[in-house]
């Protein structure tokens, strides 16, 4: 698997991840296509959660709140709710920036907060995101409330919409390989900005700041400014994960946002290795990959063993899905796969 | 040409009032110490001039203008630079990465570079450690990583909070030799220490804070041979 060459291995890299979707395809079928789909939607939120959690430090419970965000925006401008129909190009920047907004009001009033306390208030924020969205359909009907909005338009740039299937040189290529592309190009672009904030002078002061504020103070460093701009960039890329969500399936619905969404992306992030963008998005892959697998593997496998399905399928994948993120912990605390920093001072932490 | 200048500098901890109006001037290229007990306001002092508190009343002039609504982060760039009680170290970056974190503030990066290599040359001990994690240092040596990343950011005054603090008395005359030789070249420094026999020896001036107040002041050897502080400081 190892190239030595970086470019070859750029080239191989790129070449798999465009045929990708014609192999998941062929292999398993056109709903894992659109499995492959949200995959790299998590992505990208795993990524953003990445900078507030794994580059500055700062446990953030609430995170969905912001995909909620560019979520409803986007379909609030683009769907029959309002009436609105305005493109693409317009309502996703939107999004965008009204979750970077909304990631400021979170970071301002808890800046002296840290740790567990900074997780409270950011799990209430979250949960009062979910909340309003459920409830802003009285006394005037903004948000549809629980029954979401439906009909929302499909991403479309120009003429060209990535909602139905094109006919290319006699080749048929779906609505589900297009989102493919397109969530691809987005996900590239994060994964980018990323690594230039990663090895820039804002990256420098992250990490001063997640090690130990008061000194990163003495150093120079605006902590007020620089915290607020992790909560900023998070946010944003969690707000153009929710667009791109909303435009791809066509429907949303406060449900989409709990908790539990907020925890599963943490999930990938600490599971796949906290600061390391590679370990992020292999904890994004596998947490989204391996629960579906889950879904379909479970009953059949009881059926052949056992003759009958004995523990629910639905079940048994939270069962499974508690028991690896504990043995991953046991035995690869900083992830499966961490940033050098981080295995190297889980490594002093055992040897002191 | 005073450098620091300190005019009735009041600051209120929760209501208790931790500085009752001190004063005091630095000039360009001094070393001066403040001694004085556990508890007289030392650190806080110290705090105040680096704006990680807010006096509640008094003027601080640096360079002949006012410190007073000047954020921390700006005043490290100014060129004023602390070394925290405790040191306050990263512990889990390399010895490299904190002294580079020193230079935060600086933009030039081939300046940046000799910079690193000059501390090396300083602390030689540093050389050797320089991709060994910083908390896994001892504490001397851990000094010594503050002391040099206070000066990456090429400090105008260096202020030092307890260099001494729990170090191992070779380790102490170590570092009050490299506090004389960062004097020797031209940066001006106010030296906290609870340790007075060797600050007032190491500093030409000196101020005694006693409970939020100053009640000695002036020249080191003095303030050495006074009654007052031997008393009081020196067990004599």
């Amino acid at each position: 698997m190892k190239l030595h060459r970086p470019a070859n291995r750029h080239l191989a890299l790129a070449a798999i991840l465009l045929v990708l979707p014609f192999i998941i395809d062929a292999l398993f079928g056109h709903g894992w296509v659109r499995i492959a789909d949200f995959a790299l939607l998590y992505i990208m939120l795993a990524l953003g959660l990445n900078i507030v959690v794994g580059y500055a430090g700062l446990l953030d419970l609430g995170y969905i709140a912001f995909f909620a965000v560019g979520a409803y925006t986007y379909a609030l401008l683009g769907s029959p709710q309002f009436g609105l129909h305005w493109p693409m190009w317009v309502t996703l920047p939107l999004g965008a920036i009204i979750a970077c907004i909304f990631g400021v009001l979170l970071g301002a009033p808890t800046l002296k907060l840290r740790g567990d306390y900074l997780a409270i208030v950011t799990l209430g924020f979250g949960e009062i995101i979910r909340i309003f969205l459920n409830n802003l359909n009285a006394p005037v009907n903004i948000t549809n409330g629980p029954q979401g909005i439906s009909g929302i338009d499909a991403l479309q740039v120009g003429g060209f919409s990535f909602g139905e299937s094109h006919q290319w040189l006699g080749v048929r290529v779906d609505d589900v390989h297009l989102h493919y592309y397109l969530f691809l190009a987005f996900t590239l672009l994060v994964i980018f900005v990323s690594r230039r904030l990663e090895d820039s002078r804002i990256g420098r002061a992250w990490v001063a700041i997640r090690e130990d504020e008061v000194a990163a103070s003495a150093m120079g460093i605006n902590t007020r400014n620089i915290k607020l701009l992790a909560f900023a960039m998070g946010a944003t890329f969690g707000g153009i994960s929710g667009g791109l969500f909303a435009g791809f399936q066509g429907f949303v619905s406060p449900e989409s946002f709990s908790l539990m969404e907020s925890i599963m992306i943490l999930c990938m992030v600490v599971l796949g290795g906290m600061g390391n963008i590679g370990g992020v998005v292999l904890g994004g892959v596998l947490l989204v990959a391996l629960p579906e697998l889950f879904r379909h593997a479970a009953g059949p496998v009881q059926q052949m063993l056992l003759g009958k399905v004995v523990v629910d399928p639905e079940s048994l994948r939270m069962l499974m899905f508690g028991l690896a993120l504990i043995l991953v912990m046991l035995w690869r605390p900083a992830g499966l796969w961490p940033s050098t920093q981080r295995r190297r001072e889980l490594n002093t932490e055992e040897g002191a | 040409m005073n450098l620091l200048e300190v005019k009735d500098l009041k600051v209120t901890y929760g209501g208790i009032q931790s500085l009752k109006g001190i004063s005091l001037t630095i000039a360009q290229g001094e070393l001066v110490t403040l001694i004085g007990s556990n508890g007289a306001g030392k650190t806080t002092t110290l705090k105040a001039l680096a704006g990680l508190l807010h006096p509640a009343s008094g003027k601080v002039n640096y360079q002949q203008q006012s410190l007073l609504q000047i954020p921390a982060h700006q005043r490290v760039a100014s060129g004023i630079s602390l070394v925290p009680e405790g040191r306050g170290i990263f512990a889990r970056l390399t010895v490299e990465e904190n002294l580079l974190m020193g230079a935060y503030v600086r933009s030039d990066k081939a300046e940046t570079a000799t910079d690193l290599e000059r501390q090396y040359v300083l602390f030689p001990r540093l050389a050797e450690r320089r991709s060994q994690l910083a908390g896994t240092l001892s504490g001397g040596e851990q000094q010594m990583v503050a002391m040099s990343r206070a000066l990456m950011s090429h400090p105008t005054l260096l202020m030092l909070d307890e260099p001494s603090m729990g170090l191992a008395p070779l380790m102490v005359e170590k570092i009050f030799e490299t506090i004389r030789d960062i004097s020797a070249q031209g940066v001006t420094i106010l030296l906290v220490e609870q340790n007075a026999k060797l600050a007032l020896e190491a500093a030409q001036r000196g101020y005694v804070l006693e409970s939020g107040a100053i009640t000695l002041s002036g020249a080191a050897s003095e303030l050495l041979g006074s009654d007052a502080v031997q008393r009081a400081y020196l067990g004599a």
